[in-house]
């Protein structure tokens, strides 16, 4: 660690840690980042850059890190690409790769993009290039680009990390631990409402972290840093929450903050989440997230070596590190003096300071000279050397017409920049306030707010220490008084050893050389370079939004925060209009990269969605069955026995169904209890069936329309009392016919006493059918009489089922003998295996839900959402005849009676024969009537049940056939992909038309 | 997730609530003589305004209850919120108290 | 007649409610019960003193409770009423004489509910993982009840102390809605 500093900085030199990056294996101590570390090593060299494979090094010592992006992690699933070095805290075994490098970091055959080919790359090159052959692109074209272009590799492995989300909250949430944060946390902290402190690095106290210069309230920086979190952590009602990234901005105080809780560990326990994303309702936020340093553009600027000013003092001050020995300084603000002092005092050799402006002067600039630093004014940087590590800055000084002259070739292995300093404004922006343009600032700061926010301090455009104490704690107190909190009284927060610093430059630098070949950046990340959007504005572009699109400067993962003001300001120059005339692009969520892990959260494996399971599931599964999604429930599919597929199973659930009896798991069915003395007045209103004269003890099959006409909805219905209704709905409908009855009960008819209760989980269901089936139910009911005259078909009963209080129905999903067994739902299982026992004389056989479906098929029942796809009437599926022709209303009655909904040549629901019985036709098929016509061809219908039915042994379909009813006996086609397939239009039911087998 | 004001419960967050459509839009009943541009008009058009709009929403998660609220469309935020049944609110008194 | 009245099986058997969390949150199944959803129109509130000992709530989000009965709030016309299990029939038969005069409507719902309790000093953090609504004791009273959602459930929460709830649950969400209070209670892990 030959550039580490023998003492001074926060990390702990007697903790060393080993960590490795690209294979070799380096020294750092507790308290570093990676790129305080690999600094430390001498290792500026880090990443190659995304387009043009240039060799990059660490640019900030922060968050807006463009360049120094890595891999981490010590195997595939727990793998993270992208990461920036600087914010990366360093544990003992990190195991870091460098990335976009192909063979090696040093030596990338993709550099050739630099050298080369740069000039077949300009601005928007993917829109002019690859036009041409059509074909090319995704053979060719696209293939070559993303293996060329692209950062870091996805891991292929699932994420063996956990991750959880978690609501909050709060009165006050501050973001920002920096002076404003720090400051206005502490007034906030005194009003007794609950506070929250956020900060996304593992320390908080931002900038004072490696402030070693000024005195507040007669203690160091740090010592008033640690006074403080003293302070606010004795307070219980304060939340301190530090690596942690507000991330996002959303309505009504609503905000998204990552926490990262063991990427710092060596060895995480493995019951803590990796992160945890808080999402935190606050009544007041105060933003305090500082500013952001500018770099220059000039040509060059992006060599290993190449950094920001404040972050090398960052590095010397904080981590003790020595970014390099002999530094170049260009400079367009007063801060970057006060970094050459403090390098100077480290003992690193400050060759120049190279400032833009012709006439600086002040205390800061003296004490420069006064320290023996030479100051250049009116200079500028040209360029640089050095491939891997800059070895030379050329400094020329700036002639009275603007342009560059000779410049001064000087030896460095450090060049700082510095063009000012850019209020961070994303948050926000975020949050939808409006933007204005500081001209003294040449900066944009906040300006009317939407949310219940306020900025403080640097991100707002104050950068006076003494004064962004102050704000801070005002702000605080403020949002103290927003919530009805107690305000702490205005706080005097003296400074001491603040000087009044000022400059700053927007947009790109002369530097006299030819614009064709060098290369000045603008952003980093994405390679854009203010040549290119130059190339943009001259080609058109007036608005910063296309500037961005077409140069994609401002849109990688650093979302622009070093880019965006140089890039504006080259715009505006070029155009020769003010900045704030080219418009700001939105700054949008997230602030910084987050990872989709903490946004699935808990949300994956079983917990991904609820998994509903029916009383025989159990069963089932010890059985043998095969399970199907329906919705959230899981239903028996098919019961296969040893041998069998799915087919076989089918056929032989069916057989078994037809010629004795089978048994059916019916417990997802939607249920409702209608109730109350206006219940039957109700019903009449939302179905289309009359049901004032249905006796107590009767069940009638309803239909439910939308108010536009189309059949929503089906089921039997049983009426339990003058007031009472059992209603049953498909089962993915229950809660949307909850909610459309819901609806209507309370906006439309809030006259009726009526009331509906969802009772689908209340009761388990048996379905047993066939035509044993009175046989097996007989045995479980007592003296019940089930007998056809006493308890016909389409009965309800309440009864003792197995000894238990029941809902016995008389029903027929199948054409034959059946009867729905409902007992409260803990018996559910054991109702199943009663049935299953008392069945076994007759050979009762389990079914699952394609029997159910081929059953109802045959009979030609329709299922909705199969055979209704939300435009058809009743008639259309053959359901006239349940519709109240004499009801005075009902809902869909008017838009049925329009015109259009009993056109003649609607789409009606008809049955189709394959001339060829053994081919089944695929659901959701196209029908055409003519073959041969060409393609496109008109298509008049589709398929939207088939099966084999062995009842009838041939293939059955149903099909909606436009006009279908009166093309009973014509033949219709199918084009599929292996030939057309001819089919008989034919009525649609193939079994039993005449329903004798229910009066067995 | 907007905070909403339901009329029974109070402020609660918008992942209980579910939209319903347009706010006092007439039922095209059975028992209503319409022209069948009427019926279309009542159950296909809808004003969709940029600004105040008025909607129905169900605090489905919640107390069950449908209620109305009035949204600006250009912020995303309920102005204001009431039960069903009670009178549509003056729009324009709301803008510009709005606006203040 | 087969007789499966002694065969009850809850879909709370054999879920996972011990965890190395214990110490910080609690999850424990509540008893079998009896539940009936009250709904009526106003009048009702005071109708039903006789048998339960107490007037319904009418304030948004409250419950009251005496002896054996708890009744919650839940919406303005609505309530969820507890009683001892196997008293359903009794109750009912009560609340509908009691309840004569006033349009009203009484469903059982004591199987379609479960009932979970989950204590400790991290019960707020815990539950927090899946449902937006603040737990301060100023904007959650202990006694306050309401529907809301928890992970992808709907549920009944009602603070019974104040580091007490109650939750309930459709019973085939209860798998699911406890192996997510796992899931997040796993940090807490001693």
């Amino acid at each position: 660690m030959s550039f580490r500093k023998a003492a001074g900085g926060r990390i702990d030199r007697n903790k060393p840690i080993s960590f490795s990056f690209d294979g070799k294996t380096y020294q750092g101590y507790a308290g570093d980042t990676l790129a305080s570390a690999l600094l430390a090593n001498g290792v500026h060299l880090v990443g190659r850059s995304f387009k043009y494979h240039r060799p990059r090094g660490i640019l900030t010592a922060g968050i807006d890190e463009p360049n120094a992006l890595v891999g981490v992690g010590k195997d595939d699933a727990h793998y993270t690409p992208n990461l920036r070095a600087p914010v990366i805290e360093l544990y003992d075994g990190l195991k870091a790769e460098s990335q976009n490098r192909w063979p090696s970091l040093g030596f990338d055959i993709g550099a050739v993009n630099d050298l080369l080919l740069s000039r077949f790359i300009p601005a928007g090159f993917y829109y002019k290039t690859f036009m041409w052959p059509k074909s090319f692109w995704t053979k060719v074209y696209e293939p070559k680009i993303r293996a060329a272009a692209g950062l870091g590799r996805a891991p292929e492995t699932p994420d063996a990390a956990r991750y959880t989300q978690v609501y909050q909250t709060t009165d006050i949430l501050v973001v920002g631990a920096g002076p404003a944060g720090l400051s206005a946390a502490l007034s906030a902290s005194r009003s007794g409402k609950r506070v929250m402190l956020v900060d996304e690095q593992a320390e908080m106290g931002g900038s004072l972290l490696h402030n070693l210069t000024e005195v507040i309230e007669g203690k160091s920086a740090s010592e008033w840093v640690a006074d403080a979190l003293t302070e606010l952590k004795a307070n219980p009602k304060v939340t301190l929450l530090p690596r942690a990234t507000a991330f996002g901005y959303y309505p009504h105080n609503f905000i998204g903050i990552n926490e990262r809780l063991t990427d710092h560990l060596a060895n995480p326990p493995a019951n803590l989440p990796r992160e945890r994303q808080w999402q935190v309702r606050a009544g007041e936020v105060v933003i305090a997230i500082g500013s952001l340093e500018r770099p220059l553009v000039f040509p060059d600027n992006d060599r290993p070596g190449v950094m920001m000013a404040e972050a090398a003092r960052a590095y010397v001050n904080r981590w003790g590190v020595l970014p390099g020995r002999r530094a170049v300084i260009a400079t367009a603000h007063d801060s970057a003096y006060r970094v050459a002092l403090d390098l100077k005092a480290a003992g690193i050799q400050i060759a120049t300071i190279a400032d833009l402006r012709g006439d600086v002067s002040g205390e800061l600039v003296s004490a420069a000279e006064a320290a023996g630093i030479r100051v250049q004014r009116g200079a500028v940087i040209t360029g640089t050397r050095g491939r891997k590590r800059i070895t030379q800055a050329h400094v020329a000084r700036i002639q009275p017409n603007g342009t560059a002259a000779a410049p001064e070739a000087i030896a460095c292995d450090l060049l700082l920049m510095c063009g000012g300093w850019t209020p961070s404004v994303h948050l926000f922006s975020q949050s939808r306030g409006k933007l204005t343009f500081d001209e003294a600032l040449q900066a944009y700061v906040p300006g009317q707010s939407v949310e219940k926010e306020r900025s403080a301090g640097a991100c707002r455009g104050l950068f006076d220490l003494g004064a962004i104490l102050e704000d801070g704690w005002k702000a605080g107190a403020d949002a103290a008084a927003a919530v009805g909190g107690v305000v702490a009284p205005f706080r005097v927060i003296d400074v001491k050893g603040s000087v009044k610093e000022s400059g700053g430059y927007l947009g790109a630098l002369p530097h006299g050389r030819n614009v064709n070949t060098v290369k000045a950046f603008v952003d980093f990340q994405n390679d854009s370079t203010a040549k290119d959007i130059k190339l943009a504005v001259r080609e058109g572009m007036r608005s910063i939004e296309h500037v961005k699109r077409y140069t994609t400067t401002g849109m990688a993962t650093d979302q622009g925060k070093t880019s965006n003001m140089n890039a504006l300001g080259i715009v505006a120059d070029t155009l020769k209009t003010p900045v704030p005339a080219v418009g700001l692009t939105t700054f949008r969520p997230p602030y910084s990269p987050i990872t989709f892990g903490a946004f699935a959260g808990l949300a994956r494996g079983d917990l991904f969605d609820p998994l509903r399971k029916t009383p025989s599931h159990d069963w089932a599964t010890r059985a043998g069955a095969a399970f199907e999604p329906v919705g959230q429930w899981m239903r028996a599919w098919y019961f296969a026995r040893p041998g069998e597929d799915m087919h076989a199973a089918v056929n032989r659930e069916v057989k078994a169904v037809r010629s004795s009896v089978g048994m059916f798991d019916a417990s997802t069915l939607g249920k409702i209890e209608v109730v109350g003395p206006d219940a039957a007045a109700f019903m009449n209103l939302l179905y289309t069936n009359a049901w004032t004269k249905l006796g107590v003890g009767k069940c009638r099959y309803g239909v439910m329309l939308r108010e536009d006409g189309f059949v929503m909805d089906d089921g039997v219905v049983g009426r339990l009392a003058e007031d009472r209704f059992h209603v049953t709905t498909t089962t993915g409908g229950a809660p949307r016919v909850l909610h459309h009855m819901e609806d209507y009960r309370q906006t439309e008819f809030p006259h009726l006493d009526v009331w509906l209760t969802s009772t689908t989980e209340q009761w388990a269901v048996v379905a047993v059918q066939g035509p044993k089936a009175r046989d097996v139910v007989r045995k479980l009911v007592g003296d019940f009489d089930l007998s056809k005259e006493a308890f016909p078909p389409m009965s309800v009963a309440e009864t003792a089922i197995a000894c238990v209080p029941g809902r016995l129905f008389s029903v027929s999903f199948t054409g034959e003998i059946g009867y729905e067994l409902n007992v409260p739902a803990d018996y559910g299982a054991a109702l199943w295996e009663a049935v299953f026992e008392a069945g076994r004389e007759f050979g009762i056989t389990p079914y699952g839900t394609e029997t159910m479906h081929v059953a109802r098929a045959e009979k030609g029942y329709i299922i909705v959402g199969q055979e209704t796809d939300g435009t058809a009437t009743p008639d259309d599926v053959g359901l006239g005849w349940a519709v109240g022709k004499t009801k005075p209303d009902f809902v869909g009655k008017r838009a049925l009676a329009r015109p259009a909904m009993s056109a003649p040549d609607r789409k009606q629901m008809v049955g189709l024969f394959t001339e060829d019985p053994k081919v089944v036709i695929e659901e959701g098929a196209q029908i055409v009537l003519d073959p041969n016509q060409p393609v496109p061809m008109k298509m008049v219908g589709h398929v939207t049940s088939s099966y084999w039915s062995p009842t009838v042994g041939r293939s059955i379909a149903i099909a909606m056939l436009r006009g279908g009813r009166a093309r009973i006996g014509e033949t219709v086609y199918i084009p599929m992909p292996e030939g057309t397939i001819a089919a008989k239009v034919v009525e649609p039911a193939f079994y039993d038309k005449e329903g004798e087998r229910l009066n067995g | 997730m907007l905070i909403i004001n339901c009329p029974y419960c109070g402020a609660r967050p918008e992942v209980e609530f579910r939209h319903a459509g347009e706010a006092h839009v007439a039922r095209p009943a059975g028992t209503e003589s319409l022209t069948d541009e009427e019926v279309v008009d009542r159950l296909y058009f809808r004003s969709n305004p940029k600004g105040m709009t008025v909607e129905r929403w169900r605090h489905v998660h919640g107390c069950g209850r449908f209620f109305n609220a009035v949204r600006d469309t250009v912020s995303d935020f309920f102005v204001t919120t009431y039960k069903t049944g009670e009178p549509k609110p003056d729009l324009e008194a709301l803008k510009a108290g709005a606006a203040k | 007649m087969v007789d499966i009245s002694s065969d009850r099986r809850t879909v709370l058997d054999g879920l996972q409610f011990t965890s190395p969390a214990d110490a910080e949150v609690r999850i424990e199944p509540v008893a079998a019960m009896s539940r009936l959803a009250l709904r009526g129109r106003p009048g009702i509130e005071t109708a039903v003193a006789p048998v339960f000992g107490f007037n319904l709530p009418s304030t948004a989000c409250t419950s009251a409770t005496a002896a054996e009965y708890a009744a919650l709030w839940v919406g303005p016309d609505e309530w969820l009423v507890t009683a001892p299990d196997g008293r359903v029939d009794v109750v009912k038969a009560a609340l509908e004489e009691a309840c004569a005069g006033v349009p009203h409507a009484i469903t059982d719902i004591s199987h379609r509910n479960v009932g979970l309790t989950i204590s400790g000093p991290k019960a707020t953090w815990v539950l927090s993982h899946g449902c937006p609504l603040d737990f301060d004791l100023a904007a959650f009273p202990v006694g306050m009840c309401t529907r809301t959602l928890l992970g992808r459930t709907e549920v009944v929460l009602w603070r019974r102390a104040e580091d007490t709830f109650r939750i309930e649950v459709w019973r085939t969400f209860a798998d699911y809605l406890i192996g997510f209070l796992n899931e997040a209670r796993k940090e807490l892990a001693a």
